[in-house]
């Protein structure tokens, strides 16, 4: 076994070596290039088009400026903190191979739990976004079960549950949406609130930016470096050798489906801080951009892969092109061509270059 | 032998490769290499794993190109861009893994890419003829026109892919490993056909790890080590012994090593356990420091048994104790209590193939590599590198993808994983199916190890259970072997009661071998076909 041989293997996705082309060779690294890839493309589009528009470079200096400048950073962050939120519960269902399709829905219940709390059960703010979440993670419980139980494909459970959940939401606002009052929602709008020239400017970003930041390096540690996490992309990888290897799938599944619409419920938290209404109606069609942030970060439908700075990259690439089109004043439509044709142009070099190392 | 040798000179070579070199990256998978095979030929091409034959036949079959050298298909040039040109041209793969729609039927698989159409309607009475025809070589009943393809038997699906080239009158047949997971009459039917192919003056190129098989059915055999050819000759003129040092480029001495093993109190026993089919009754006792074979046919109920004994299916009736502990139990409770198993089909179910050798051996047990119930990559990692080392297993590190390594190396991480959970007994499937002479080696001699154990080291030996297909396996490791038939296990014997062939007799109930030695038994055909009437 001594004899040197002819290595009959190609380069592993995971090489061992700490080398420059090994770290460049990693997708979240090379996501984190992309993103200020296409940051900085939009910082000198619209400096360029102001330009053009004003007929002075100094106008165009000064909106590449502006979109350098930190309002409109922090405006990124927290446009994205909802899609972030709950793409990182969907990153674990993913990864596990799994998916999950009320998550827009969730996002919606929850909205509406924490307003109806607020408003008809004299809740204050903290129990009513505990029991927001709550409310979401029940609902996270009964497709977990059903999934494991009955062994439908997560696809038709979470489908169905898109429907169910929607139902449930609607009909707690009485097909309405349910505005609280000013005195009712004390510190709740705060979390998403621009803290640029306030007293709090001193936390760089608001409580919910922060809120979600932490709880992706927590989400990160668990996949890393818990029994939990490496048994999740276990069962991703291959379903059947984890049993096999005794890993309790069903009860990790469960987990999986439970987070994710812990977090969706999050994400509800934060959706409600932004608009201070539970809007039954609201979120719809959310999951995909959910589904496409954690695709393009990487996941693969298939399980087994996918990390959580991934899906972090993912949110982010998707808000910066919605933003930059938006000061461009592109309309909406030309936006949503171009994060459709980033979603396929990202997953498809992904698989190509997979293609090449097999 | 010798005269068919002559003659095959005579003929302008089928197909000839020559000065074929590729590389993929900084490895060489071949490096000048060349073959010949004559009409109504048989070339064995035997190697290890990463021997560079897979590479070769992709580059014959258009999947792969080549960096140089050049092909001739009766004498003219012949560059396959795609696997599809390939076949029109008339050089046909069969590959271990069969490319075929699991729910069409027979005849739809035949005709697939190639139906009979006019403006898109395709003439099903047309489709049926010709498959049809193709069927009537193998002269199979289970092969009718309408089965569909996933209720076929494993050997049935080869023939259906074999009938899929001749349809489309491939005149190369490339067969890779085809009897790796055919039962022993299959073996035999395969065989026939490859003669009755022969006769119609097609070639064919034989890939297998089976010497005795290629000693059989070759005429010639051509051997790949590293990317090479170290050696072609007839087969006649050559021995198994000679074949194997040139494909391991060195003497395998005592493939089957025999320390001296002790056997001790009985670890493992059952008593007449049923699953839901499969096993219907089988009592076995194992001891530690013995390695207690099964033999049968695939489909016999072997696996089933390995299975309902680790909870991977349901026990029926019957009694199991384990150790102290009695009854069935579920795959986690077999793990704390000391078993492990070794799946039969490590790409479905043995390995996560997208993750990292150090994920795949700490998989059964995630604990002790860090605090509060952390799993530390790095303790995982240094717990995998004693393996890695141990077990030879040819990687770049812990952290390489376990899709890149080859099928010996594959099936090491997954025998590694037993290791590292430390388990006392062993219940390995086909431990060997797929890989190369020197894992194989390597393997005998691990499973050696592990039942001998080692005092000094204060390491207790193991016991293993396991099963096999491939008999001279069986009787070069184990101590004791059992034979299951139809899902019952027979009385385990001790290998120094018995021979091969009283293996095979009592797997098949008839005498396997009765063609090619002097036909003597037919009392024992009959006594097998009493019994059979009897079940």
């Amino acid at each position: 076994m001594t004899e040197p041989r002819n290595q009959s293997v190609s380069l592993g996705r995971q090489t061992a070596g700490s080398s420059l082309r090994g770290l460049l060779g990693q997708t979240s690294v090379k996501l984190v290039l992309a993103l200020i890839g296409i940051f900085v493309f939009f910082v000198v589009a619209v400096g360029v088009q102001e330009a053009f528009k004003a007929h002075d470079w100094w106008d165009g200096y000064d909106a590449s400026l502006r979109f350098l400048g930190r309002p409109n950073i922090e405006m990124i962050a927290r446009h994205t903190t909802i899609v972030g939120m709950a793409a990182l519960g969907m990153t674990l269902v993913i990864i596990s191979g799994g998916i999950d399709l009320s998550v827009g829905s969730i996002v919606a219940l929850s909205s509406v739990a924490i307003a109806w709390l607020l408003q008809y059960a004299g809740a204050g703010p903290l129990t009513a976004a505990l029991g927001g979440v709550a409310a979401a993670a029940l609902f996270g419980v009964l497709s977990g079960l059903l999934i494991t139980w009955l062994r439908v494909v997560p696809f038709i459970v979470t489908l169905g549950m898109m429907l169910v959940v929607r139902g449930v939401a609607k009909g707690i606002g009485r097909e309405q949406k349910i505005d609280v009052d000013i005195a009712r929602v004390k510190w709740l709008p705060e979390l998403l609130r621009s803290v640029v020239g306030t007293e709090h400017s001193w936390m760089l970003a608001p409580a919910g930016v922060w809120v979600w930041l932490i709880l992706a390096v927590v989400m990160a540690a668990v996949l890393r470096y818990t029994r939990l996490g490496r048994h999740i992309f276990a069962i991703g990888s291959n379903e059947q050798t984890a049993h096999l290897c005794g890993v309790a799938v069903e009860r990790v599944k469960v987990i999986v489906y439970t987070l994710c619409a812990a977090f969706a419920g999050l994400a509800g938290l934060m959706q409600f801080s932004y608009l201070t209404v539970g809007d039954p109606t609201g979120a719809v069609g959310l999951e995909l951009n959910v589904i496409a942030a954690v695709v393009i970060g990487g996941g693969s439908l298939s399980g087994g892969e996918g990390s959580i700075l991934g899906t972090l990259m993912g949110a982010l690439i998707m808000t910066v092109i919605a933003t930059g089109c938006a000061q461009m004043w592109l309309p909406n439509w030309v936006q949503e061509i171009i994060t459709g044709a980033i979603i396929v142009v990202a997953v498809g070099l992904d698989r190509l270059r997979h293609r090449r190392t097999r | 032998m010798a005269q068919r040798r002559i003659d095959s000179t005579d003929k302008v070579p089928l197909l000839k490769m020559q000065g074929v070199c590729k590389r993929f990256g900084a490895t060489v998978a071949l490096d000048d290499v060349g073959i010949e095979v004559s009409p109504g030929e048989v070339l064995a091409l035997v190697g290890e794993n990463g021997a560079g034959k897979s590479t070769l036949m992709k580059v014959l079959s258009g999947a792969v190109r080549e960096d140089a050298g050049q092909m001739r298909l009766d004498g003219v040039p012949y560059r396959p861009s795609n696997p599809l040109e390939a076949r029109r041209a008339g050089v046909a793969m069969i590959y271990q893994e069969f490319s075929l729609a699991p729910h069409l039927s027979v005849q739809e698989n035949i005709m697939l890419g190639m139906e009979p159409a006019t403006l898109g309607v395709v003439h099903w009475k047309e489709v049926r003829r010709r498959a049809i025809e193709a069927l009537k070589e193998f002269d199979n009943p289970e092969l009718t026109p309408d089965a569909q393809v996933s209720k076929l038997s494993v050997a049935s699906q080869q023939l259906v892919e074999i009938a899929r080239a001749l349809a489309i009158g491939c005149r190369v047949l490339v067969l890779d490993e085809p009897t790796s997971s055919l039962t022993q009459q299959d073996v035999e039917r395969l065989f026939k056909l490859i003669g009755r192919l022969k006769r119609q003056d097609k070639a064919v190129v034989y890939i297998s790890h089976f010497i005795e098989e290629v000693k059989r059915i070759a005429d010639r055999v051509t051997v790949l080590r590293d990317g090479k050819v170290v050696g072609s000759s007839a087969v006649a003129a050559i021995t198994t012994d000679e074949i194997i040092a040139l494909m391991v480029g060195r003497q395998v001495e005592e493939l089957y090593p025999r320390s001296g093993r002790q056997a001790r109190e009985v670890i493992l026993e059952i008593e007449d356990l049923a699953g839901l089919e499969k096993p219907e009754s089988a009592s076995l006792k194992l001891r530690r420091g013995e390695v207690l074979g099964i033999a049968g046919l695939v489909g016999a109920g072997r696996t089933e048994l390995l299975r309902s004994l680790f909870g991977l299916e349901p026990v029926r009736r019957g009694r199991i104790r384990l150790g102290i502990y009695t009854g069935p139990a579920s795959p986690v409770r077999r793990w704390m209590q000391g078993a492990g198993f070794l799946s039969e089909d490590r790409t479905k179910e043995g390995l996560a193939l997208s993750l990292s050798v150090a994920d795949n051996v700490t998989l059964s047990r995630l604990k002790g590599f860090g605090p509060l119930g952390l799993v530390l990559p790095g303790r995982q990692d240094r717990a995998t590198r004693r393996w890695i080392e141990r077990l030879g297993i040819r990687c770049q590190g812990p952290r390489q993808t376990l899709s890149s390594l080859s099928g010996g190396n594959q099936q090491k991480v997954a025998l590694a994983r037993l290791l590292q959970h430390d388990v006392d007994v062993l219940l390995l499937d086909e431990p060997t199916r797929g890989i190369d002479v020197a894992a194989k080696a390597m393997i005998y001699k691990l499973i050696d190890a592990l039942a001998t154990g080692s005092p000094a080291e204060g390491r207790a030996p193991k016991a293993v259970l396991m099963v096999s297909s491939y008999l001279p396996e069986l009787m070069g490791i184990c101590d004791r072997v059992a034979v299951m038939r139809r899902g019952r296990l027979g009385p385990t014997r001790r290998i120094d009661e018995i021979d091969e062939h009283k293996l095979m007799f009592d797997a098949t109930g008839a005498d396997p071998v009765r063609n090619s030695t002097t036909g003597e038994h037919p009392a024992k055909g009959e006594i097998s076909n009493g019994a059979e009437v009897a079940e």
